[in-house]
């Protein structure tokens, strides 16, 4: 973002400066975006093909809270539809709205790249492929309750990373051009590895090509527990280096200067982030763009601390995920297109233009 | 404080640093110079561990420096690098407080003593002013000034300065290098800078150490260091050295062919004759 030195503008006196870190800036700001999220669920939970009224789906959400009954009055069939159809779906699509942007903001910041993003790089497919390896094998892949998918996931997805990392790495930093070109190549693989596993498996086909296409349309409270145990540390780990990744912005050297063991951070973070993406990839299938989208509109709006871009990237890629599936439900009703056919619509010309802006980048 | 002792230090098969010695005490300026390529930056990093010695050992106030964790160093010695980058969207405060990080645990963020030694450090080296501005809109010697000032609120007793006045205006180095004086006498911190200009190591630094090729050719007072035989050998050209007519330090201008003949005529000290 090049900023004009104009005369008019305004200096923030040091004081001042001073004084907006100690508010700590980020708790209005946090607000605002939970206040988006929660719209955004709201909306999405309140339209549908089953004209139900939106403050009845209100209604039946709050009763669910303890000791507060407001929807015995009305028919089962919509407290179904609202509570176990709408909102699992909703709910879905938020969390992994958030793990992707989440991840999309980790891998810009270690990368140092604002062009990196889980889909971009490869990690989506590698993930993908991982899971697909899964699912087409004619084992049972839960254990305990506890879906294997995510695990083969977060290998494609690590194996993708570290790919992309050596491919890309020109000396000490990863320039655009080979990031884009690595990512390029190892989505190539990677799906038609994919393909490949499909075609030999034909008996599990269908339920592998639903999951490709990607979207919530399937999606369950149960599912949860596919994503929460892998995308819960996952983000508490990156959401404690904010601000170590401020300082890896500086060049390694500096940062290392700092006392930063800068090796140590970028394994884990990459390793974090790449888990977290796993998880997301292993129940929505492949949704692009995320990554890249949210966290450069959260750096257009309120800077590069990435403090507090990690939490607001989180809640606004939420909110945005689930506006995008709303989309891909409403707009050809009564048959879906696939979420990732949206977020692709508005993501790609976003890619474009960050591409072409790359001259005036925002860091 | 610091103690180097017979450090070698390669890049590959190009060995940079060849047995060097020496240390440096609390409240002493050390300057290091030396032609370009002759190791000084070498050193610095080797002393901030960003490169391995292939031998010898470096110690803090008696410590190996490899029983040291990359945080622990980073509250030993903080450090100016030569041409630090530095986000443009950066505020002058966020890059300064970035100082701080060795002092904070991973659940912290700054409270109001990092705070305090923070607008300790931008007051310091006059740049309170510009707190609030992006490090995009600075110039030069502005920017030079936070990079010191982020490396004063990491509250180190030992400065490391790699050229800090390299790229400044002759009032901006002046500035600069008064600071790290008052720092060491005043505040009896240990510096060690590497100084491309010879006149200005020779009017602000208590020692100086000359480095030729990784190798330490040179060692004491500026008048001792800065002989016109020694640098004729090290920098290969005729220089002129004078004493300054107040502080009585070294001077040393390089000489043009046709110049040597006019000085000699005037029967200027120390002209080197080849």
């Amino acid at each position: 973002m090049r900023l004009f030195g104009s005369a008019a503008r305004v200096e923030p006196s040091p004081e001042a400066a001073f004084a907006a870190l100690l508010g700590r800036a980020l708790w209005p700001r946090l607000a605002v975006g939970l206040g988006a999220l929660l719209g955004a669920a709201m909306l999405a939970a309140a339209i549908g093909p089953a004209d139900i009224p939106a403050d009845a789906t209100a209604r039946i959400i709050l009763s669910r809270l303890p000791g507060v009954s407001l929807a015995d009055s009305l028919p089962q069939s919509w407290r179904d539809i609202v509570w176990e159809v709408r909102l699992p779906r909703v709910v879905m699509a938020g969390l992994v709205g958030a793990t992707l942007a989440l991840s999309g903001a980790t891998y810009q910041a270690v990368f140092r790249n604002p062009l990196a993003d889980p889909y971009l790089i490869g990690v989506a497919a590698g993930a993908g492929l991982g899971a697909t390896a899964v699912i087409v094998s004619p084992l049972d892949y839960t254990v305990g309750g506890v879906s294997l998918v995510p695990l083969a996931a977060f290998g494609g997805a690590l194996t993708a990373v570290a790919l992309a990392y050596a491919l890309a790495r020109v000396g000490r930093t990863v320039p655009t051009v080979t990031l884009i070109l690595a990512g390029v190549a190892i989505s190539s693989i990677a799906t038609s590895a994919m393909s490949f596993l499909m075609i030999n498996n034909s008996q599990r086909v269908h339920t592998t090509l639903t999951w490709i296409l990607g979207g919530f349309n399937l999606s369950e409270w149960g599912k949860l527990w596919w994503v929460l145990p892998y995308v819960l540390p996952a983000a508490f780990i990156i959401l404690l280096y904010g601000r170590i990744l401020n300082v890896l912005q500086l060049d390694e050297e500096q940062a290392q200067q700092l006392g930063v063991n800068v090796e140590r951070v970028k394994l884990l973070l990459l390793g974090a982030a790449s888990l977290a993406a796993a998880a997301a990839v292993s129940v929505s299938g492949i949704i692009g763009f995320v990554g890249l989208i949210v966290p450069h509109a959260v750096r257009l709006i309120w800077g590069p601390d990435y403090r507090q871009l990690l939490p607001m990237s989180m809640v606004l890629g939420g909110a945005f995920l689930i506006l995008a599936d709303l989309l891909a439900r409403t707009v050809n009703s009564p048959s879906e297109i696939p979420v990732g056919i949206i977020t692709a619509f508005c993501g790609a010309p976003f890619f474009l233009y960050l591409l072409r802006m790359r001259q005036r980048a925002v860091f | 404080m610091l103690e180097v002792r017979d450090l070698t230090v390669a890049y590959g098969k190009l060995v940079a640093l060849r047995q060097v010695s020496l240390s440096l005490g609390a409240g002493e300026l050390l300057g290091v110079v030396g032609p370009n390529g002759s190791g000084k930056s070498t050193l610095i990093r080797a002393i901030t561990r960003l490169v391995r010695p292939l031998g010898g050992y470096i110690r803090l106030d008696g410590k190996e420096l490899g029983s040291l964790s990359q945080r622990e160093l980073a509250r030993w010695a903080a450090v100016v690098p030569q041409r630090p980058y530095l986000p443009d969207v950066f505020t002058v405060l966020e890059v300064a407080l970035m100082g701080r990080t060795p002092h904070l645990g991973l659940l912290q963020s700054e409270g109001r003593a990092d705070l305090a030694a923070v607008r300790r450090a931008l007051e310091q080296t006059d740049t309170w002013q510009l707190a609030g501005r992006r490090m995009g809109e600075l110039s030069g010697g502005e920017r030079q000034r936070v990079v010191v000032a982020r490396a004063l609120a990491q509250e180190t007793p030992l400065l490391l300065l790699d050229e800090p006045t390299a790229h400044l205006d002759m009032g901006h180095q002046a500035a600069v290098l008064d600071l790290v004086r008052q720092l060491c006498r005043g505040e009896g911190k240990a510096g060690l800078a590497a100084i491309h200009d010879l006149s200005l190591a020779s009017q602000y630094c208590d020692r100086l150490v000359m480095l030729n090729e990784g190798r330490i050719v040179g060692e004491g007072e500026p008048e001792e260091v800065l002989s016109p035989q020694l640098l004729a050998s090290v920098y290969g050209t005729r220089v002129s050295v004078f004493s300054h007519p107040l502080t009585g330090r070294p001077v040393v201008t390089p000489m043009s062919g046709d110049s040597r003949a006019g000085l000699e005529a005037r029967g200027s000290v120390g002209t080197f004759r080849s």
